[in-house]
């Protein structure tokens, strides 16, 4: 009887972690099958590279330039303002601060991350969104930067978490040993630790703007999701994911708008294939 | 670990749900324009008071999703802010799947501005040129020197492409006019209309059940020798306001049994009724 509960509950967990790969195999075959499609109506060519983004016109204009733009300017400026503020914190937490701070801090930024994203797009909407259009003089706060903050917000927690972790698993000897030649604190931070921890930082940094990319539901609600090529980072975009989220409503299945909203999904799969490969090589050079 | 199978049982909760949903007879699925979904459901529950045995359903998603469920058969009526296109005709008839129009309402859109603005006034022309980009700054249709931000509905909302037909391209099928690429898209009226209240330079557009008096309404003029009118029940009952659109349920084939006592009640006095009480304009008086 045990042997036999034994069983059912190995081959039982041996199907649960089989059964992500399945998935993700499942959603990229779906995806393909309904994305290629697309093709057929516009060439690969001008599909990335085409400058108007008008799916429902005849005929349909389906270039999707501006939108990837507009996912690089709100992921870059994201980046800018979390990777600093995320690797500090990070450093903060695992070298610096006090045990009892540490507990504090820790348990803030697993809060930050539980936050619901439209919850973030919300408060964005209501106070940073009107704060920017004072502060900067714009005719509008629903900008790249608008996104950019909240999704820094959003980035943070992973950045944080991650790098914090690479730091901590540094030995000791390698710190002792700065100290021992007469390092301060800073330069041993400096010169030693993060360095040391480099790889586990890059996948921390990595994983972060992985997160930052895929984001939707906070980018829909504060960038303003006007498909132009962003001159500055003070200008609405819209995002990949914002026009697969708000146009897929609207999509007549098996029309040309429909395979290329699922374009624009491989496209994005593929943006975070690259990307979480490059976190997963920069983890694993750390063992 | 545990997030899988959890995932799983959720699916599976799922599917057996959908499954008894779509077993029971006495049941309808109404589903369509967001514009609609708070008239639909209005029906719905004085429907279902009188008749208790029957049981509707509405859910909104855009006029186009609405559409798309009706030609795959998993709604039984389609609300749509906008007449259904050649192609979801021809996609539906593939399918062996009939579409059947009834006009039950009618809806009009409101362009609004911020009270700060001192514009009250403008032509169909020129609100095509706001839209379009041609004229980009408030002070050439008689405003403050400030550039104009866009604010349109995304392109799944009926509202996005009535606006589009009937002022952009001023009716004309053939027409090529399209919104400025830098509209900014938002995601619902409601979000226009906070953002028109919060911005001086803003203007916008939306279904009349939508105007409160943090937004300012723009009287608008066929040309400019014609009269200028404010959005008004009277005025879009007359005709007589240029911005007003037809609101429809589409069923498959002419409506029948259950269906057809739901549609039915959607015309009647009471029905008509709840759609001045959702501030939109009756078919019939």
């Amino acid at each position: 009887m045990r042997k036999l509960k034994e069983f059912f509950v190995e081959k039982l967990i041996f199907i649960c972690g089989l059964a992500s790969i399945f998935f993700v195999v499942l959603i990229f075959l779906f995806l393909t099958k309904e994305g290629l499609a697309v093709f057929k109506y516009v060439s690969p060519v001008d599909f990335l590279t085409g400058k108007s983004w008008y799916p429902i016109s005849e005929p349909a204009q389906l270039g999707i330039l501006p939108l990837i733009f507009g996912s690089l300017m709100v992921t870059l400026g994201a980046a800018i303002i979390s990777i600093p503020i995320g690797i500090a914190c990070a450093v903060y937490i695992a070298e610096i601060a006090p045990s009892k701070i540490k507990e504090v801090l820790k348990a803030g930024i697993e809060l930050l991350a539980a936050i619901p994203s439209v919850v973030l797009g919300f408060i964005g909407m209501v106070t940073l969104v009107p704060w920017v259009k004072t502060v900067f003089h714009l005719p509008t706060g629903l900008t790249a930067l608008s996104g950019s903050i909240i999704l820094a917000f959003m980035a943070m927690p992973t950045i944080v978490s991650i790098a914090e972790d690479a730091l901590y698993s540094i030995p000791k000897s390698y710190k002792e040993g700065a100290f021992a030649l007469g390092a301060t604190h800073w330069q041993t931070i400096y010169r030693v630790l993060l360095p040391a921890a480099s790889s586990g930082i890059v996948a921390a940094v990595m994983l972060g703007i992985g997160r930052v990319i895929g984001e939707t539901m906070a980018v829909m609600m504060i960038t303003g999701n006007a498909a132009v090529i962003p001159q500055s980072i003070l200008v609405p975009v819209r995002t990949l994911t914002a026009t697969i989220a708000a146009e897929m409503g609207e999509a007549v299945v098996g029309s040309e708008h429909y395979f290329a909203l699922f374009a624009i999904g491989i496209v994005l799969f593929i943006i975070s294939f690259i990307i979480n490969v490059t976190a997963d090589l920069f983890l694993h050079k750390r063992n | 670990m545990f997030k899988k199978p959890l995932i799983f049982l959720f699916m599976l909760f799922l599917f057996a749900v959908s499954a008894f949903a779509g077993k029971d007879g006495s049941s309808i699925q109404v589903k369509g324009s967001d514009t609609m979904v708070n008239l639909g459901q209005a029906w719905a529950e004085k429907y279902m008071e009188e008749n208790p045995e029957d049981f509707v359903a509405v859910t909104g998603g855009g006029s186009g999703t609405g559409l798309s469920s009706l030609i795959s058969g998993s709604c039984d009526i389609a609300m749509s802010s906008r007449n259904i296109k050649d192609k979801e005709i021809a996609l539906a008839k593939q399918k062996g799947i009939n579409p059947f129009e009834v006009k039950v309402a009618l809806d009009g859109l409101a362009v609004v501005i911020s009270p700060a603005n001192p514009v009250n006034k403008l032509t169909l022309d020129q609100l095509a040129g706001i839209f379009t980009g041609r004229i980009s700054n408030w002070k050439d249709v008689g405003g403050k020197d400030e550039k104009i931000v866009i604010l349109s509905r995304e392109v799944n909302s009926g509202t996005h492409v009535y606006f589009k037909e009937h002022v952009l391209r001023n009716n004309n099928p053939n027409g090529k006019e399209e919104f400025t690429p830098s509209a900014l898209m938002l995601s619902s009226s409601q979000a226009i209309a906070d953002e028109v209240a919060a911005n001086s330079a803003a203007i916008g557009y939306y279904g009349m059940g939508y105007i409160s008096s943090k937004q300012k309404t723009i009287a608008v003029a066929r040309d400019d020798k014609s009269e200028y009118v404010e959005p008004s029940i009277e005025n879009v009952l007359s005709g007589k306001y240029p911005v007003s659109r037809p609101l429809f349920l589409y069923t498959n084939n002419q409506p029948q049994g259950l269906i057809k006592k739901f549609v039915d009640y959607a015309l009647s006095r009471e029905g008509q009724e709840i759609v001045i009480k959702t501030d939109f304009v009756p078919v019939k008086k």
